[in-house]
């Protein structure tokens, strides 16, 4: 496979993946909305998108980290074989340090990423995970996703939240190089959109760091000071008087009145 | 003014270097090159093989110097050639290490010469145009927008050094094979073969053992011609829509 090549699949997989993260950040931060807006959007991925398509969605994402990640080796081994004797000096003129360190963030991100499914999707490092109910206007029962993340946050763990905002800096590190250069691998880039392109990847990465650890953060200033961000307090009472068998329900304030339901669910 | 050396020394090629310190005595008006040129001076006085190193031209358009100063292909200054950086860029009592370029492709032949014939190579695979032009025509014959003469004309201007090789940390030859690559690809006489041009031009790259390119831009950043990265652009493109024809079985 030649060199060209190998960058076009680094740049349609990176492409895929950062478009992802986007829409994922988008629907992590209805957390800000009332807990009903989270856990319908979470029980409508699983339970009402078609299982085609959410299996169709992670497999593509399955295929895009692989890809990536095998493909970011195969290139790191090419390249340091192509200077097998190394400079005594060694000088930068004009790489980003983001350029330089974008297999360093990308090893942090592929240990949160394996992280993050185990912790959320697995749900196989907390056992109150598997056990946050709560009901929709329906009277059904289903994952309390908002529990979820507020007990995963919360200060107990904050080595867990520290390790999700250093991860998300890495993100930001790497997509402030990778967004504009995916378009230069692919071709679509000049002089003019080189700069603008550069500018937008810093933007997207900054955003995203933004809005991604404002929910660890927002946790834990829920749980410390007087700034109720999110109902960190019934769920964390709910965890503290847990049996260890039944499910915990939570409840949130004055729920049935302040948060209508989005979205009619069905079975 | 005095200016302390630490000068790659190699043998031949196969052979393990190292870096030796040298004083020397020179003159702030004289090129990185005559300051060289003073230290062989005094090597050979004290009967000691004289410090090799690649030059022709003088004036900066052959391509010719390689050297890496302090880390830095060509030197500190920008859009430069080291035979046109004088000494009196530096200061009096400055350590200099002066290497050759470093790349699996262009192995050193002894002291800082290293064998860029791998540029040559990539050029026999297509950098050039099959017929014979002939004499200059009169200029109206083949119309080019003046934007695209210009383009043109400025990924022409690679002189061929190997200074991108030598910058880039992965050692790609990307800048020099694109600017070669979009220079003929961009005219019209050079766009009757430009798939070919391009596929087999990348093929030659990849098969010379340089690295793989992954958008630094350092290339760019030591470049004694200022090519720009855009070059680069159109290679991926070029080579995308050439793979692509080929696939589907075109004629290309």
């Amino acid at each position: 496979m030649s060199s060209l090549v190998k960058k076009y699949i680094m740049a349609i997989s990176g492409f895929v993946l950062s478009a992802f993260v986007f829409v994922h950040m988008i629907g992590n931060l209805q957390v800000f909305m009332p807990p009903s807006a989270i856990n319908d959007y979470a029980y409508f991925l699983h339970h009402m998108l078609p299982w085609e398509v959410l299996w169709g969605f992670r497999f593509t994402l399955l295929a895009a980290v692989v890809l990536h990640v095998w493909t970011a080796i195969q290139l790191k081994i090419e390249n340091a074989a192509a200077r097998p004797q190394s400079y005594q000096v060694n000088a930068s003129v004009v790489a980003t340090p983001a350029a330089r360190y974008m297999a360093f963030s990308g090893m942090i991100m592929l240990a949160f990423i394996v992280f993050h499914i185990l912790h959320y999707t697995v749900r196989s490092t907390h056992p109150e995970f598997k056990m946050f109910m709560t009901m929709n206007d329906d009277g059904e029962k289903m994952f309390d996703a908002y529990a979820m993340m507020i007990y995963g946050f919360s200060s107990e763990f904050w080595y867990v939240s520290a390790f999700y905002i250093i991860s998300m800096a890495s993100l930001a590190l790497h997509l402030s190089h990778g967004v504009s250069s995916m378009f230069q691998s692919l071709g679509l880039r000049n002089e003019l959109w080189r700069y603008r392109l550069n500018a937008f990847a810093a933007f997207y990465g900054i955003v995203l760091f933004i809005g991604f650890s404002s929910i660890p953060a927002a946790v834990l200033i829920s749980e410390k000071t007087g700034v109720q961000l999110l109902q960190t307090k019934p769920v964390l009472e709910g965890v503290k008087s847990w049996d260890k068998k039944s499910p915990i329900i939570t409840n949130y304030e004055n729920c049935l009145s302040c948060c209508p339901s989005s979205g009619k669910v069905t079975k | 003014m005095n200016i302390h050396l630490k000068v790659w020394r190699q043998k031949q090629k196969g052979d393990s270097g190292k870096l030796v310190s040298y004083d020397v005595e020179t003159d702030e008006g004289s090129s990185f090159l005559e300051m060289l040129d003073i230290l062989n001076e005094q090597l050979v006085a004290k009967g000691e093989d004289s410090v090799s190193f690649d030059h022709d031209c003088r004036e900066g358009i052959c391509g010719m110097c390689s050297l890496s100063i302090n880390g830095i292909p060509h030197g500190p200054d920008g859009a430069t050639t080291v035979c046109q950086l004088h000494m009196r860029r530096f200061k009096d009592g400055d350590t200099l290490v002066v290497e050759p370029w470093r790349s699996r492709a262009f192995p050193v032949v002894k002291d800082l010469v290293v064998d860029r014939g791998a540029f040559d190579r990539i050029i026999q695979a297509g950098g050039f145009i099959t017929s014979r032009t002939g004499s200059a025509v009169e200029a109206n014959v083949h119309p080019i927008p003046k934007p695209i003469a210009d383009y043109a004309m400025d990924a022409a201007s690679c002189i061929g050094c190997g200074a991108c090789v030598a910058a880039c940390p992965n050692s790609s030859a990307m800048l020099f094979t694109a600017a070669k690559v979009s220079h003929m690809n961009s005219l019209p006489q050079g766009k009757a073969e430009k798939d070919k041009r391009t596929l087999a031009m990348v093929d030659r790259m990849d098969a010379e053992g340089f690295g793989n390119c992954t958008n630094y831009g350092e290339c760019q950043g030591v470049c004694p011609k200022e090519i720009k990265l855009d070059v680069i652009a159109q290679l991926n493109r070029d080579y995308a829509v050439a793979k692509t024809k080929k696939f589907l079985g075109a004629a290309i």
